[in-house]
């Protein structure tokens, strides 16, 4: 049985991680982990004329670095499952009108870095795709002006903010053998409970994730210490803790094993309130920092929880809260692989 | 003192436009527009000048003084040419102001480029 439960699959083949592409902006190159990525920035142009061909640089990047260490042309991939935070997901759209790999949109805010690695696994264990990129990509400034207000407007920030990480991540997906396994995934459901703060927006995402982790480890059968790590995927400081306490409720203790990439990524002596978000917060932690320590041995079982706000600025201003929805995937070390 | 009461009549009015950001979650563009408005009304009833009289800078200085003048234009056109003076004297003395704004956003723009 590839379902488990209701909303997990087990995939049934050994699916693999086969290597990972990473670009990050400034400050993400000089956090904690910025030795971890492949390409990095100084400028958050990223030699582009605006932002958003910036964001669309770092994606194309990520996957250009994916295809060059597996020395794969983009003509070797079946299909691209990519997205980002912008309107009409246009960051994806433009990367895959230039690589031309068969492309298939995915939007779940800043979940959508597991989402599209998840269907990405789905599609190679069902015998409908060799191989599959992965991409997700996000933007410091095109987020804020899409989501909040532009820079410029210099509106003031509440500590409970979070700072919408500036890169990409891509992930190449396939049954060939690597270190790295995908072994399953569960899709969170939208879980609201009601915040309607753009300005915090772990709180408003950490049931979102609570659900999901208690799910997983319940339709799995297993217990939460049995992954070396749970991480989230950009709760803050805000929403970390929260999520902690949520699923002590339902008797689940992750204080052990509980990292949020939100956290990951920026020293805290940083510029970013409560701690990093967007699409490419987890991606880049994942793809860049994640995988190295699975591939060094030092985590063996991974769950990787991608948080995502499913924030609409017209939404918002229509009084309506924020829906929110978490996926995860389950990532380990192969014995098959070096 | 006038320095006393200057400091703390504008910082009075900066403290109710953080309070209306903080609690009540307004946008900086609607605690502005608010101001204005504010500042306008006051002026209506003549307290703004009073005001000013008072705390000098305390009260210019914000964009409270701005609906005042806006205000004390429009009505000065309007005693010279009637109805239609309100359209054609409104801006009349905040026009330096919007002017020096479109101006320096201009140069700002031209010379450099957005950090984030």
């Amino acid at each position: 049985m590839n379902l488990q439960g209701r909303q997990t699959w087990k995939f049934t083949n050994s699916i693999y991680l086969n290597a990972a592409g990473t670009s990050v902006g400034p400050l993400e190159s000089e956090g904690p982990l910025g030795s971890f990525f492949d390409k990095t920035y100084s400028d958050l142009h990223c030699n582009q004329k605006n932002w958003e061909l910036a964001e669309r640089q770092l994606m194309e990047d990520a996957i250009d670095v994916c295809l060059k260490k597996t020395k794969l042309q983009p003509e070797d991939i079946n299909f691209l499952l990519a997205g980002d935070l912008l309107n009409q997901i246009v960051s994806a759209n433009y990367t895959a009108r230039g690589n031309g790999i068969p492309y298939l949109g995915v939007f779940g805010a800043c979940s959508t870095s597991m989402e599209s690695l998840a269907l990405g696994a789905l599609l190679v264990d069902g015998g409908y795709a060799n191989r599959v990129i992965a991409a997700v990509s996000s933007h410091n400034a095109t987020a804020e002006r899409q989501f909040r207000y532009p820079t410029e407007y210099g509106g003031q920030k509440p500590d409970t903010a979070t700072f919408t990480v500036t890169g990409a991540g891509a992930a190449l997906v396939s049954k060939e053998v690597s270190d790295i396994k995908i072994t399953s995934a569960t899709i969170g459901k939208v879980v609201d409970l009601g915040i309607k703060d753009p300005f915090d927006m772990g709180s408003a995402m950490a049931p979102a994730a609570a659900d999901t982790i208690a799910a997983h480890l319940k339709e799995m059968n297993v217990a939460a210490d049995e992954y070396d790590l749970i991480a989230t995927g950009d709760l803050s400081g805000v929403g970390a803790p929260i999520v902690k306490m949520l699923l002590k409720e339902q008797g689940i203790d992750i204080s052990d094993n509980h990292r949020d990439c939100g956290l990951m990524i920026y020293r805290p002596d940083q510029p970013v309130f409560a701690g990093g978000s967007g699409c490419a917060c987890s991606a880049v932690v994942t793809y860049g920092y994640i995988l190295d320590e699975i591939r060094k041995g030092n985590l063996n079982k991974v769950l990787m929880v991608a948080t995502g706000a499913l924030l609409s600025p017209v939404m918002v201003q229509q009084k309506e809260s924020i829906p929110t929805v978490a996926h995860g995937v389950v990532l380990e070390r192969a014995e098959g692989g070096n | 003192m006038e320095f006393v009461w200057a400091f703390l009549v504008g910082g009075l009015i900066c403290v109710i436009g953080q309070l209306m950001m903080d609690v009540l979650k307004l946008t900086p563009a609607h605690v502005t527009t608010s101001f204005v408005v504010i500042g306008a009304l006051l002026d209506a009833f003549g307290i703004y000048d009073k005001l000013i009289e008072f705390a000098g800078a305390g009260a210019t200085v914000p964009i409270t003084s701005f609906g005042h003048s806006l205000l004390h234009g429009a009505m000065a056109s309007a005693e010279d040419h009637g109805f239609i003076g309100i359209a054609m004297g409104i801006f009349e003395l905040t026009s330096a102001g919007i002017s020096s704004a479109i101006l320096f956003g201009f140069i700002v723009a031209v010379i450099f480029k957005p950090k984030g």
